[in-house]
């Protein structure tokens, strides 16, 4: 953790080091909450809250917890504020609170937000923590809603279907049937779909990085060979 | 990482995959004019949009994994894994749901795990099971046998309706489809009708039908047409057991456990479990116990393997069918015995020569 810059912490939770795709790490909540993009919104938003909370803690008592009972410590602080963030959601998104059910109280044994409290914010200043926690939980978000939005675009034809239960009744608007009278494709809304899409966007992730891999390989070729003056282009 | 090779290929004859394959569609092709005769041309014409659909996915994955493309298009795999999928499939199916199965058997079932010979699951039934989990509706409106059926299509109006979902005037097609006598079956008994007031009721001759205006689904043993398509599956199986193409290990273990299996219920209450013979002619036990279960890449090894391979496949098939939510279960036992294999193949290596056997 010697650079510990922003730029590199926002990379490192949104892409290199994504808490969903390269860490494959709280792949119990991905993979059954995101039947639809607004449960997978629900749940990327509370655990995001979850994370920042909890690494902005740790961070703060980092010194004073001594080493050998520092994780039950840590599941303590989790805990309580995924209590927090579930009662929280009984009382204003109750719909919701219902859909995503015990998967809100099993955001304590996500692995990604212990994880994130040992491995950074428990040896890291509370604002590098801050932008840590946010950024993974982001990062993890935005897979949650991608996922959600294929599968709930393939299982049923809509995308943002019942986001009323997340943003109150003004957002029906929202709700957009991209297919009229389709008869949906049953396995994308069945856990199979899950596995299979996630594993999808993986190897989308990582065609990208060799891509982009290939062209700076390339490209610093091109630097080095230009002294010897090559014609061809492209 | 030690590579544990079940056993070793010590195969003298000048075998090539393609020959096997080649073999293989030829013993289908009793069993297809079969199904042609009792469900019109449907099959047919949903196994050439399968063959299409195979071969153009496979060479698709292949140009993205930078491999050659003739070895592997040339050898037949991929077009037997279209016609066994448009096998399973309801002769009327629309187009779009023998292209989902077969692209999604050969894309992700077998191209994914690296293509012939890697992957763990049959890509037929892995395409067969997602298209059957997915359109429940669509997978179950069969078409009964042609026979029996007021108003049968001919080639062209089967083909505009696979392509166009179009039909001719006056034809619904609800009026046209019905559940298979498996299925059918299971919903009466579990309506609290006994095996022979169902078979009674709807295997009338085809005098008592008219005046009933029932559709006698169910033939002398198995359901109708379905008894000699299954027939003529067994012997396209004897021929290629009789050739050497395959073993008899594997059909013979399935057909037996589950004849075992039939029998023993039938013997205990008659009226609420189906004749052995029944179970040996209805759905897909003979095309999934000579071709789909023996396929050399996902069954197990050895032959004593192969046995409780075959085995564990007749009595899935047997239980899933008659406790189970689905009609018929030979997809579902083949799958769940792919998993197995490379546990018996663990626990049954064939002994090695010069050995004694252990």
């Amino acid at each position: 953790m010697a650079n510990s810059s922003y730029n590199e912490l926002t990379y490192n939770g949104l892409w290199k080091n994504n808490v969903a795709l390269v860490q494959v790490l709280g792949l119990c909540p991905l993979l059954a909450v995101t039947t639809t993009t607004v449960n997978g919104i629900g749940l990327g938003i509370a655990t995001t809250l979850t994370l920042v909370l909890s690494n902005i803690t740790v961070s703060l008592i980092r010194n004073s917890v001594r080493a050998e009972i520092r994780i039950p410590i840590f599941v303590l602080i989790i805990a309580s504020f995924v209590t927090a963030i579930e009662l929280a959601m009984n009382a204003y998104f109750y719909d919701l609170y219902k859909i995503l059910g015990i998967f809100i109280p099993l955001i304590v044994t996500n692995c990604a937000i212990l994880g994130r409290a040992e491995a950074f914010a428990s040896k890291n200043a509370v604002v590098p923590s801050f932008i840590d926690g946010l950024m993974m939980g982001v990062g993890f978000t935005v897979i949650l809603v991608l996922l959600g939005a294929v599968r709930e675009l393939l299982g049923q034809g809509t995308l943002f279907a019942q986001a009323h239960l997340m943003f109150g009744e003004a957002a029906e608007w929202m709700t957009i049937t991209v297919i009229d009278d389709y008869n949906g494709f049953l396995l994308a809304v069945l856990p199979p779909g899950a596995f299979i899409g996630l594993g999808l966007l993986i190897a989308l992730k990582n065609v990208i990085d060799q891509r982009a891999q290939k062209k700076a390989a390339q490209a610093t070729a091109v630097e080095t060979n230009t002294d010897s003056a090559v014609t061809t282009t492209g | 990482m030690p590579f544990n090779t079940p056993t070793s290929p010590h195969q003298l004859a000048p075998t090539s995959i393609t020959r096997v394959m080649v073999m293989v569609m030829l013993a289908l092709i009793p069993g297809i004019i079969a199904y042609v005769w009792f469900f019109g041309w449907g099959v047919v014409i949903n196994i050439c949009i399968a063959l299409v659909t195979a071969l153009s996915c496979e060479a698709l994955i292949l140009k993205l994994r930078q491999r050659p493309l003739t070895p592997s298009l040339s050898d037949g795999s991929a077009a037997l894994t279209a016609i066994l999928i448009a096998l399973t499939l309801p002769p009327l199916s629309p187009w779009w749901l023998t292209v989902i199965g077969v692209a999604f058997a050969i894309i992700i079932a077998k191209q994914l795990y690296g293509g012939l010979g890697f992957n763990p699951f049959n890509p037929a039934m892995v395409g067969y099971v997602m298209l059957l989990i997915s359109f429940p509706r669509e997978m179950t409106s069969w078409i009964p046998p042609s026979a029996l059926a007021d108003n049968s299509l001919d080639f062209l109006e089967t083909a505009l309706f696979i392509l166009f979902h179009t039909l001719p005037d006056g034809v619904t097609f609800d009026a046209l489809t019905e559940a298979t006598p498996l299925d059918s079956l299971k919903t009466h008994i579990a309506l609290g009708n006994t095996v022979d007031e169902v078979r009674a009721q709807l295997g009338l001759d085809e005098e008592a039908s008219r005046v009933l205006s029932v559709i006698p689904i169910f033939g002398a043993i198995g359901g109708k047409g379905w008894e000699w398509i299954g027939g003529g599956f067994l012997l396209g199986g004897l021929w290629l057991i009789y050739k050497k193409v395959i073993s008899w290990h594997i059909p013979v273990a399935m057909l037996g456990s589950l004849l075992a299996m039939s029998s023993i219920f039938y013997l205990i209450d008659p009226e609420h479990y189906a004749t052995p013979m029944f179970h040996l002619f209805s759905g897909a036990a003979m095309l999934g116990a000579f071709f789909i279960a023996t396929d050399p890449v996902t069954a197990a090894a050895s032959n004593r393997g192969k046995i409780i391979y075959g085995c564990g496949i007749g009595i899935f098939t047997y239980v899933i069918r008659t406790w189970g939510g689905y009609p018929d279960a030979v997809a579902f036992a083949v799958l769940l015995l792919n998993m197995c294999a490379p546990l018996i193949d663990h626990y049954f290596k064939s002994s090695v020569f010069g050995h004694k056997k252990g």
